[in-house]
């Protein structure tokens, strides 16, 4: 579904990505984790070219996005993001924060465009706050929300840059839920995160990157119980107590 | 201070016996209005045009936004006025000055270039109100809205410019409260605006503090209008949630 070939990528004489290359397979989680600025949410983003690359190919499904002459904007509407801050549109209701897109790139009817939209806030148990404004709702709520904004767009792949991370202990989880819930029924996840204990219960495959590298990519078991890189080592004492 | 105040002077017919002092007044009350209104709108719409231009990934565009703030902030108003009523028409075709000296009617030469040069000097600073508000959007809504699949040209129109807006009103009511004392300068080219009207008074009826200060009370009426309507609309697209938004 998604593979990156020796993808690098500098800021200025900086190298934030060296030669990553990994493949992500339709229905599989990948749990992407690491150190601080190892450049994780970087590679996430390139993957939808939201941060273009200098070096490397990039595909997904059948596009190459690395390519010059791919729409990035129909690619993009097929893959679902998720930030680290939300990122719902403050001055528009939750409701029109869901069907924005389904309308003006879809090119869906409002009426399919506001059913599709309920259904999701339905699943995501936020059908009540539908005409409230992001504002007014918790973290946990607006990160449900902006979940919900991705699959309305009916994607093939789900991208999560740190979903947790900017919310309230107490919220994490019903974030979680909703992610654990989305991996049981196959869809296929790229998930930047440091929650170990999702990457457990869901992931396929983990990724641990440092320093711009991809350090190991392996089975979860083996990076759990048999982590083979002295980096992996340490950032596991570290993050599981 | 030794003044005898002879507010009576308004009512008294002016030397042509065309109307009365007051009659002046109110014209140029109303000239005033009708420049604030003209330029007010020529900056807005240039202003917004370059400010968002300047904020384009294109750099080429960028920098012809750069271009535009930097020769029109740098400039004294007065520089540009002087420049589109006498050195613009030397510039351009024989046939376009002939037409902007004998068939337009000179009144309206005088407004348009007083449109001009007001209009470009304040959308130059508006340029850079609404280039700051938009570069103040977190970066994560333009991606949030890209990933969704938008283009760059609707991210900016449904998602940036609707926040980016709401931030510049603010600094936007200064401007334009600005604007309105800066087109006193129009008077010196001869626009007939409060100012002008003032210095009429002034030489032919004798009364410099009646006549200034009716000037002042018609700047003063003039700016508290614009400062209402703007709190309306500030209020008016205020978000839920955000302070003094509604609960």
């Amino acid at each position: 579904m998604i593979s990156l070939e020796n993808v690098s990528k500098w800021y200025g004489q900086f190298q934030v990505l060296k030669n990553c290359s990994t493949s992500v397979a339709k229905g599989e989680v990948v749990v992407v984790c690491g150190p601080s600025g190892s450049g994780k949410s970087t590679l996430i983003k390139t993957v939808n070219g939201l941060e273009p690359v200098q070096k490397g190919k990039i595909v997904i499904g059948e596009t190459e996005i690395t390519s010059k002459a791919t729409d990035l904007a129909r690619v993009r509407s097929k893959v679902g993001m998720v930030f680290q801050h939300f990122e719902l549109f403050p001055h528009l209701s939750i409701l029109k924060n869901l069907t924005l897109a389904q309308i003006k790139v879809l090119g869906r009817s409002e009426e399919e465009a506001c059913e599709k939209a309920l259904s999701l806030l339905e699943r995501v148990g936020l059908l009540a706050h539908a005409d409230k404004y992001p504002a007014k709702l918790s973290g946990g709520q607006q990160q449900r929300v902006a979940i919900a904004r991705a699959l309305c767009m009916d994607p093939i792949v789900m991208l999560f840059d740190e979903p947790t991370s900017a919310l309230d202990p107490e919220m994490v989880n019903e974030v979680l839920d909703v992610m654990v819930e989305l991996a049981y029924e196959g869809m296929t996840m790229m998930v930047v995160t440091h929650e170990m204990g999702f990457a457990r219960k869901v992931a396929n495959r983990v990724i641990f990157m440092d320093a711009g590298e991809i350090i190991e990519d392996t089975s979860k078991e083996q990076f759990f119980t048999n982590p083979q890189s002295d980096r992996a080592k340490d950032f596991l004492a570290k993050i599981i107590h | 201070m030794a003044t005898s105040w002879n507010w009576g002077i308004f009512l008294q017919p002016t030397p042509f016996g065309d109307t009365t002092y007051l009659g002046w007044i109110w014209l140029g009350f109303e000239m005033t209005i009708l420049l604030a209104l003209s330029s007010g709108i020529l900056a807005f719409l240039v202003g917004s045009f370059f400010g968002v231009l300047r904020t384009l990934p294109n750099r080429f565009l960028a920098f012809i936004g750069t271009c535009y703030v930097e020769l029109f902030r740098n400039v004294p108003l007065i520089i540009h006025l002087f420049f589109w009523v006498y050195a613009m028409p030397m510039l351009v075709p024989e046939s376009v000055r002939d037409w902007l000296y004998n068939d337009l009617d000179p009144m309206f030469f005088t407004f348009l270039m007083a449109t001009i040069g007001l209009g470009l000097f304040t959308g130059a600073r508006i340029c850079e109100q609404v280039r700051t508000a938009i570069i103040s959007i977190p970066a994560g809504q333009k991606n949030a809205a890209i990933a969704l699949g938008l283009t760059l040209r609707q991210s900016y129109l449904y998602i940036i410019l609707p926040n980016a807006y709401r931030r510049v009103l603010p600094p936007l009511t200064s401007e334009m409260l600005n604007m309105v004392k800066n087109s006193a300068v129009a008077s010196t080219i001869g626009y007939i605006d409060l100012t002008k009207q003032a210095s009429q008074l002034l030489e032919h009826a004798g009364r410099p503090y009646e006549s200034f200060i009716a000037i002042t009370i018609g700047y003063v009426i003039i700016n508290i209008a614009i400062m209402l309507i703007m709190q309306f609309i500030e209020k008016r697209v205020r978000l839920p949630g955000t302070i003094g938004g509604k609960a």
